[in-house]
């Protein structure tokens, strides 16, 4: 039969300057180490939910984002007209010929800039993204230098609200509407007419084309025709494999997040271990009297791991409640892949609440185990003869 | 106020003896038997012997008293025979079990069923309530939560503290821990009682107090008692009293037997 866990918990509430102390050191790796992940969460939710599953870039040969590709207008005629591409209502191909241009933006409250990407597309690029949604305001009438600016980026940076002037290109020009879409990477983006952006840039080439394939053998079919075509020095990459693989911009963070929450639990684990310590050595003629009532061995490790375990319980549900209050809240950050920002939620899940309980529990019972391992090694005599 | 504690007494003794499954053990017969006893300690390079060749036979319901200097291996020898010590060499047969051989966690089972302690410092766990302490022998059994209670209840209320079942440790005076100390030994109606300097620690009248409990239990309920004391008065309630000196028990001189009738 076990020491009565109402031992170990009056014992640290009697002692509960140290217990909240070793706790906070708990609390603050767990709130680390969910924060982090939090954020690695958000960035791949939003990479890995960007994209119909029939709809496929179709871009340069050798680029590895949208902004190093560009399709000429030869290019597009005959890539409209490919096998296995739907057709939209009006039974026009569903294809959308796009251009993007990076500009850098101040942040709000900050005099550093960061790059935005500005996507100039028509009506067929918006019914492409099903999860597009205007949110605020109007539609940009194509030639009136007008923009659509997503939600995310419209609260992150300076003269994006409705209404404002924001200058890029030759001048300036007027947000019309705030919109949203869905979960995903296009939350980072300035919408504008595509032909107004290319003139403004001066630009010949569309950046890439979205299309929307039939089915995904039509999308095989594709794959096949253009990448054997002569003419074209094109690829296609679907649009959902596209995002997913700038999934690398999460795994510094992950990795980095990781490495952070492994060494401050180090610090939290000895913490605990030292707590642990001195509560043994405090209670050796306690644990002599429980040994000599007939109290095993085990029964006393294990009331003194479990103690421990408590107080990483205790440290590692105040983490969680931490952490809980950045969920949802909006950070950004460059997307290595295109060299712009992209911005997305903080995304604490329970499944992260979950790890971040396990991982208080295992610094708990690291950090209990050597003391109640030496606590319940030493003999009767010398447990009861300590004062 | 003498009958109520009659009757209090009457009441307990019912329930221990109910717990000892019956059975009336028939008196005399050797509990504790230890030949060639020796337990030596090692410093460093150092070898001390702390008990010497001790040859000792405890008869059930004795009320044995060791009596001797400081390292004179009193509390050694309580030790051994509560099987919280192993010996260097020698036979240590205590209920007619070969202890010296005992694995550690047979050990701890055997005490918990066979040896109740009374320690010098009392030894209470300061974060439970009085009722909490002396239930604590009483987890390692199968009772339920109201037959231990009923226990618990009745071993306070044999050493008079029935009153005080909710008081901590620290809201109660030495005497009155110490007699908590001794329910907490009795709850579970071990045969030996083992008590090092249980009046070490307390004042006289406490002391008093302390020695009168242990005395009715060693005449009411029949435990045998083994009690380390540097204290004449505290002897005075012992059937037996042998003295050590340098690891070697003394031999008997003549019964101290003030009280065996």
């Amino acid at each position: 039969m076990a020491v009565p866990l109402k031992y170990n918990w009056r014992n640290l509430i009697v002692r509960r300057t140290t217990t909240m102390l070793t706790a906070i050191s708990i609390t603050l790796t767990v709130a680390v180490f969910i924060v982090l992940m939090a954020l690695a969460n958000g960035l791949e939710t939003s990479l890995t939910s960007t994209g119909h599953p029939l709809n496929m870039f179709i871009m340069r040969e050798g680029s590895q984002a949208e902004g190093f590709s560009s399709v000429r207008r030869d290019e597009l005629r005959v890539v409209k007209y490919l096998d296995g591409i739907a057709t939209n209502d009006r039974g026009e191909p569903f294809v959308s010929a796009e251009a993007i241009v990076l500009t850098s933006l101040l942040r709000v409250g900050r005099e550093q800039g960061s790059n935005v990407t500005i996507r100039g597309l028509g009506p067929k690029g918006m019914a492409l993204r099903p999860e597009f949604k205007i949110e605020e305001g109007r539609m940009f009438r194509p030639g009136l230098r007008e923009v659509l600016v997503s939600r995310r980026i419209s609260k992150r940076f300076q003269g994006c609200r409705l209404g404002d002037q924001l200058k890029f290109g030759k001048g300036y020009w007027t947000v019309v509407g705030i919109f949203s879409a869905g979960t995903s990477a296009y939350n980072s983006e300035i919408w504008t007419d595509v032909v107004g952006l290319m003139e403004e840039f001066s630009r010949n080439d569309y950046t890439d084309v979205l299309v929307r394939v039939k089915s995904a053998e039509a999308a095989a079919q594709i794959r096949q025709l253009v990448t054997s075509d002569k003419r074209l020095h094109l690829k296609p990459v679907m649009e959902r494999e596209y995002f997913e693989s700038q999934m690398q911009t999460a795994t510094p963070i992950r990795v980095f997040g990781s490495l952070i929450a492994v060494l401050m639990s180090i610090g939290a684990t000895f913490a605990a271990m030292n707590t642990m310590y001195a509560a043994v050595a405090r209670r050796s003629r306690e644990m002599g009297t429980l040994r000599a009532l007939g109290f095993s061995r085990r029964s006393i490790l294990t009331s003194f791991v479990l103690e421990s375990v408590l107080i990483a319980m205790l440290g590692g549900l105040l983490g969680c409640l931490l952490s809980l209050g950045i969920n949802g809240v909006t950070t950004g950050t460059t997307n290595f892949a295109s060299f712009s920002e992209m911005a997305f939620d903080f995304r604490v899940s329970p499944a992260l609440l979950l790890t971040g309980m396990a991982f208080a529990v295992f610094m708990g019972l690291v950090g209990g185990f050597f003391p109640a391992w030496r606590v319940s090694r030493s003999s009767v005599v010398n447990a009861l003869r300590s004062c | 106020m003498a009958s109520l504690a009659i009757k209090r007494r009457q009441r307990a003794a019912k329930l221990l003896v109910n717990e000892t499954d019956g059975k009336e053990r028939p008196m005399s017969k050797p509990v504790i038997e230890i030949r060639k006893l020796c337990k030596i300690f090692r410093r460093d390079s150092q070898t001390v012997a702390a008990l010497e060749n001790v040859d000792l036979k405890v008869n059930e319901g004795e009320f044995l008293c060791l009596m001797g200097p400081s390292g004179s291996g009193k509390t050694t020898l309580l030790n051994l025979i509560a099987g919280i010590d192993q010996p260097t060499s020698g036979e240590l047969c205590v209920l007619g079990e070969d202890i010296a051989s005992m694995s550690e966690d047979r050990l701890a089972a055997w005490r918990s069923a066979n040896v109740g302690f009374v320690f010098q410092t009392f030894n209470l766990i300061p974060v439970l309530t009085a009722f909490e302490n002396v239930e604590m022998p009483l987890l390692l059994t199968r009772l339920s939560a109201a037959e231990r209670k009923e226990h618990v209840l009745t071993a306070l209320e044999l050493v008079g503290l029935a009153d005080r079942s909710e008081h901590y440790p620290r809201q109660l005076s030495g005497g009155q821990e110490q007699r908590v100390a001794i329910a907490r030994a009795i709850v579970s109606d071990p045969t030996l009682l083992m008590a090092d300097e249980p009046t070490g620690d307390l004042d006289a009248r406490a002391a008093e107090e302390v020695l009168n409990i242990l005395g009715e239990l060693n005449h009411e309920f029949k435990k045998t008692i083994i009690m380390v004391t540097h204290d004449p008065r505290a002897a005075r309630h012992a059937t037996v009293t042998r003295h050590l000196e340098k690891g070697q028990l003394l031999p008997l001189e003549e019964a101290v037997l003030s009280s065996s009738a």
